[in-house]
C-alpha cells in the first residue's frame, strides 16, 4: 500500500498538472521556507530528495566533504517551522515539514532518531547584509502571520 | 531527466593539471538506463575532501596533564552534546581522564586517553557491515547509517575509546548526530577539523587547562606535533599490539 501511495504522489507531482495538484484538496498543507533560494527548483527536490541525502550523507561522513549543496542541516535550518510559543517545533509536531508530505504517502522517516530536528540557533546575521531583501521579506512576513 | 549538479561549488583556477584530473574523477556521473530511471554517482570535490596526504594525530604531554584538571573532558562533552545521565556503566564516554599510580616508585600520573585513532584499527577489521572505518586523513568514525549496534567494535578496541547509546537522545548538535542503538567515540571533531579547527579537547586544553595538547599533521615534517615527535622521546598506549595510534604521549 505504502508503494503504491508512493508512486502515486510521485505520479502525480512530476506528471500532473502542478498547479492543479497543489489546488487539490489531497495536496498536503507543506510549511513555507524560511528563506528563499536563488533558484528554488521544487519539484526535482520533491522527487529526488532521498537521494541527494543519501549520497550527500556519505560524502561527508565518509570523505569530510562539508561544501555539500543538499545537506540535512540545510534541509532543517531552511525548512523550521515555529510553533504557537514562537520556537522551532521538533519531528514530534505534525506541523513539522517532513511531515506534511510524510504522513500523507504514509512513510516513517527515521532520520530523526540521530539528527537534530531543530536548527541549533536562528541566524540573523543574513538580514543585515546588502542583499538580504529576500531574507528580511521572508522574515517580515513570517512573524506577520 | 536531467538533474542538477550536485556540487556547484567555485573551483581554484590556479593548479590546472594533476588537479583537473583528480577533479574529474571526483565529479558527477549521470546514466540514463532509460526514461525516467537515472543512476547518479557524485563524490563530491576532491579540494574539499579529508586529504590522503594528511594524518591527523595528537600529542599529549603527561607530565603537564594534572590530576585536577578535566578540562578536556567537559569541553569534548559540551562540544559533542553527551552528558552524564547517572548511570556510569552505560553512560557515553568519548574521552575520560585516567590516573596512573606506579606502586613501585610511588609516581602518579594523569593522562587523558580518547579514540587512539588507529593506522591498523581493531574496531574497522571486526566491524560487520563496514560502519567502523577509516577516513583519508586517518581518523577513525561510526558511520551511523549503517551501525546496527552488535558492538563488536566495542569489544576488540584495547582502549575501551567506544560507547553505545542505550537511552533515546534528543536535542543533539547538528553536527554531531547520536542515537539510540549506535556506537559512537571520539570524532576527533571532524566537523572542526574539516574546516580547519581543531578538537574541542585541544582548544580547553590549551586555553583553560594546562596546555598538554598538541593537534596536527603527522604527515607533515612543519608541523609543531611531527617537530615535538621527532625531537623528544613518545609512546602509544599498547604499542605492543602494533596499532600505530594516531594519539601519542610524551613523558608516560
Amino acid at each position: 500500500m505504502q508503494r503504491f501511495l508512493t508512486a502515486f504522489w510521485i505520479a502525480l507531482l512530476a506528471f500532473g498538472n502542478s498547479a492543479n495538484a497543489q489546488d487539490s484538496d489531497l495536496f498536503p498543507d507543506i510549511p513555507k521556507a524560511l528563506y528563499e533560494l536563488e533558484t528554488p527548483h521544487p519539484d526535482d527536490i520533491r522527487i529526488n530528495h532521498m537521494n541527494y541525502l543519501r549520497h550527500d550523507r556519505d560524502a561527508t561522513v565518509r570523505l569530510g566533504d562539508r561544501g555539500i549543496e543538499f545537506s540535512l542541516k540545510s534541509c532543517i535550518d531552511c525548512h523550521a517551522v515555529r510553533g504557537p510559543d514562537t520556537s522551532f517545533v521538533t519531528i514530534e509536531s505534525d506541523r513539522y515539514f517532513c511531515k506534511a508530505c510524510h504522513i500523507s504517502v504514509g512513510i516513517n522517516i527515521d532520520c530523526f532518531q540521530c539528527h537534530n530536528s531543530r536548527p541549533e540557533a536562528v541566524d540573523f546575521s543574513g538580514l543585515f547584509e546588502a542583499d538580504a531583501s529576500g531574507v528580511l521579506k521572508a522574515y517580515l512576513e513570517e512573524i506577520s502571520q | 531527466m536531467k538533474l542538477p549538479m550536485v556540487n556547484n561549488k567555485k573551483t581554484d583556477p590556479t593548479d590546472i593539471g594533476r588537479r583537473q584530473f583528480m577533479k574529474s574523477g571526483a565529479a558527477m556521473v549521470t546514466v540514463t538506463l532509460a526514461p525516467g530511471v537515472t543512476i547518479m554517482a557524485y563524490g563530491g570535490s576532491a579540494e574539499s575532501q579529508a586529504n590522503p596526504a594528511t594524518r591527523w594525530g595528537l600529542l599529549i604531554d603527561v607530565n603537564k596533564c594534572t590530576k585536577d584538571c578535566d578540562e578536556c573532558v567537559t569541553a569534548c562533552s559540551k562540544e559533542n552534546g553527551w552528558q552524564d545521565t547517572g548511570n556510569p556503566e552505560t553512560d557515553a564516554q568519548w574521552i575520560r581522564k585516567i590516573d596512573l599510580l606506579n606502586p613501585e616508585t610511588g609516581l602518579e600520573q594523569s593522562l587523558a586517553v580518547m579514540c587512539q585513532h588507529c593506522e591498523d584499527a581493531p574496531c574497522v577489521d571486526v566491524c560487520p557491515t563496514g560502519a567502523s572505518f577509516k577516513r583519508p586523513d586517518g581518523i577513525v568514525l561510526v558511520d551511523k547509517h549503517t551501525c546496527i549496534g552488535c558492538r563488536y567494535c566495542m569489544m576488540a578496541c584495547p582502549y575501551k575509546a567506544r560507547s553505545f547509546i542505550h537511552e533515546p537522545v534528543t536535542d543533539q548538535k547538528p553536527y554531531a548526530p547520536r542515537g539510540k542503538g549506535t556506537v559512537e567515540g571520539c570524532t576527533l571533531c571532524v566537523h572542526r577539523v574539516d574546516v580547519g579547527g581543531t578538537p574541542a579537547c585541544v582548544e580547553a586544553c590549551n586555553t583553560t587547562g594546562n596546555g598538554a595538547m598538541i593537534f596536527g599533521n603527522l604527515n607533515d615534517p612543519e608541523s609543531e606535533i611531527a617537530i615535538q615527535l621527532a625531537t623528544y622521546a613518545s609512546s602509544a598506549i599498547r604499542s605492543d599490539l602494533g596499532l600505530n595510534p594516531g594519539v601519542r604521549y610524551q613523558n608516560l
